[in-house]
């Protein structure tokens, strides 16, 4: 599981881990928490583009659905296939193996710190 | 990430109750006598008619398997209960509802709605009748405050009759699941029951006590499995739900919230008002014919316009199956050919089925005709199968 305090964040409740040029991206322990049990994941392929704020796949519980956005410009490097699989890894373990997407991006926007995310859902 | 359809319950149709917003949390809304057990247990809670309840302990699936194969336990405290009482009390129920309360027998309990003038649906309820001249009338907590004005005005040329709302004073405990009964006889502490609760029927009730404190506890419940639901003083509330974790701890109950209580009534293909019921459906359309009863003599809320019926042609519900894994869900579109014929009303991968499930109003000539159904999970096009209701049905005991 990453460190939490060094990754960025987004307002639509994702994580982001920079590593170079590289993107990792999941969705945050908040986020799993309210969303349920997860039970469907649908993730872009390897090799897509994608466009910051562009719906790029969902997350689904057995009460909701929640939309995955591109967080940054960029191409899919890899899509994690385990929790396609077993998409309980999203409640389990959503800063480690249920990490969502690799990006390798173009444009890196501001993103949130893990005290601005914190403060924004008031945890 | 962004919530499409985050609650498990609205108000009313296409109202969400919640949304991912972090203030949801905030402290301005009503709270159960159980709050503080609750969130000593970690629950995640949802707004649900202007009450904080738990929709969650941790997993919502894991709380749906309990109840299905062991039990489940809940506080439905938010549920209004109104009192209705005096020598007039059974007539004025007969009038007031759409069922013949007045033939049920004492300690008998009988779902029923409350319709208005057009036939459309104010509320569905559980109604106990607790003696001769009392009744004890469960509703929706969304439609407390309807359903609490209209039987006031219909308690109108009624003179021996009292209806006296106590929903502020009574806690409401749901144990569910199959070891159900085993949990509540294993509670030392409830005493007195006047039927074994080995020979309560379902849909039945008894008084009883719980550590001298008056208890009510009816065999009814909304998840189809067998189960009990028991209704207390707030004051006493904690001590019976402590008193009930502690004897079905072994038998593996756990506390469950109102995410696994809406995936199981809908495998059970029970209605949700706001979702199945509201203003605008008749009851029949919602496979609730039965539930109207046009043999009493008497006259009713309703009766001019039930007995008109809906138009020809009127949605019906249905239940549906799909492939896959992903799930229809209220509001999405059902189609035949390239005509929408249909609309979702509650949809969930069903976690016991492994397969997604859902009810919607359909038209009645599709059905009849036997068109290939489809429904459209935002964008893509998934076959779907007319099935009968329920999905799931409990083995008998």
């Amino acid at each position: 599981m990453a460190d939490v305090t060094t990754l960025q964040y987004t307002a639509e409740h994702e994580w982001v881990l920079v590593d170079g040029d590289i993107a990792t991206v999941g969705i945050t322990a908040y986020a799993a928490d309210k969303l349920g049990d997860v039970v469907f994941v649908e993730l872009p392929k390897s090799g897509s583009a994608l466009a910051e704020g562009a719906i790029v796949g969902e997350i689904e519980s057995t009460k909701s659905v929640g939309e995955l956005f591109a967080p940054v410009d960029g191409e899919v490097v890899e899509s994690n296939d385990a929790v396609v699989s077993d998409p309980s890894l999203v409640n389990s373990d959503p800063f480690g193996e249920g990490w969502l997407i690799k990006v390798k991006f173009t444009a890196l926007p501001t993103l949130l710190s893990h005290a601005e995310y914190t403060a924004l859902v008031g945890e | 990430m962004t919530e499409g359809e985050f609650c498990p319950q609205p108000l009313a149709p296409g109202e969400l109750l919640t949304d991912i917003e972090p203030t949801a949390s905030a402290h301005t809304d009503r709270t159960s006598p159980l709050h503080d057990i609750h969130v000593a247990g970690g629950a995640s809670f949802t707004d649900f008619a202007g009450w904080q309840m738990p929709v969650s302990y941790g997993s919502d699936l894991a709380e749906h398997h309990a109840v299905r194969t062991a039990a489940g336990i809940f506080d439905i405290s938010h549920m209004a209960e109104i009192l209705v009482t005096g020598a007039d009390a059974a007539a004025f129920l007969d009038y007031a509802l759409a069922g013949r309360l007045s033939a049920i027998g004492d300690f008998q309990a009988k779902y029923s709605l409350l319709l208005d003038e057009t036939g459309g649906i104010i509320d569905d309820l559980v109604v106990y009748r607790l003696g001769d001249e009392k009744f004890f009338v469960v509703a929706n907590a969304g439609n407390r405050a309807p359903v609490v004005a209209a039987l006031h005005a219909r308690a109108e040329g009624f003179d021996n009759l009292e209806v006296v709302d106590q929903s502020d004073d009574i806690a409401l405990i749901a144990v569910q699941g199959p070891v159900s009964r085993s949990i509540l006889e294993a509670t030392s502490a409830i005493t007195g029951t006047t039927v074994p609760l080995d020979e309560l029927k379902y849909y039945w009730s008894t008084d009883a006590f719980f550590d001298g404190t008056p208890l009510l506890i009816g065999r009814t419940g909304y998840t189809g499995e067998d189960g009990f639901e028991l209704y207390i003083t707030v004051d006493r509330a904690a001590e019976l739900w402590q008193a009930l974790v502690e004897a079905g701890v072994d038998k593996g109950l756990i506390p469950a919230g109102l995410a696994s209580r809406d995936t199981l009534r809908l495998e059970a293909g029970m209605p949700l008002y706001g979702h199945e019921l509201g203003r605008g459906t008749f009851p029949v359309q919602a496979g609730l014919g039965r539930v109207v009863n046009l043999k009493k003599e008497n006259d009713f809320v309703g009766r001019t316009a039930i007995e008109a019926g809906p138009v020809d042609g009127a949605r019906v519900l249905v239940g549906l199956t799909t492939e896959g894994r992903r799930a229809g869900r209220a509001d999405y579109s059902v189609f035949a050919n390239d005509t929408e014929v249909g609309i979702i009303t509650s949809g969930a991968l069903s976690p016991t089925l492994g397969y997604p499930v859902a009810m919607a109003y359909v038209d009645p000539g599709v059905i009849e005709a036997g068109d290939p159904l489809f429904i459209d999970v935002r964008g893509t096009r998934i076959p779907a199968t007319v099935v009968s209701l329920p999905f799931y049905k409990r083995k008998a005991n």
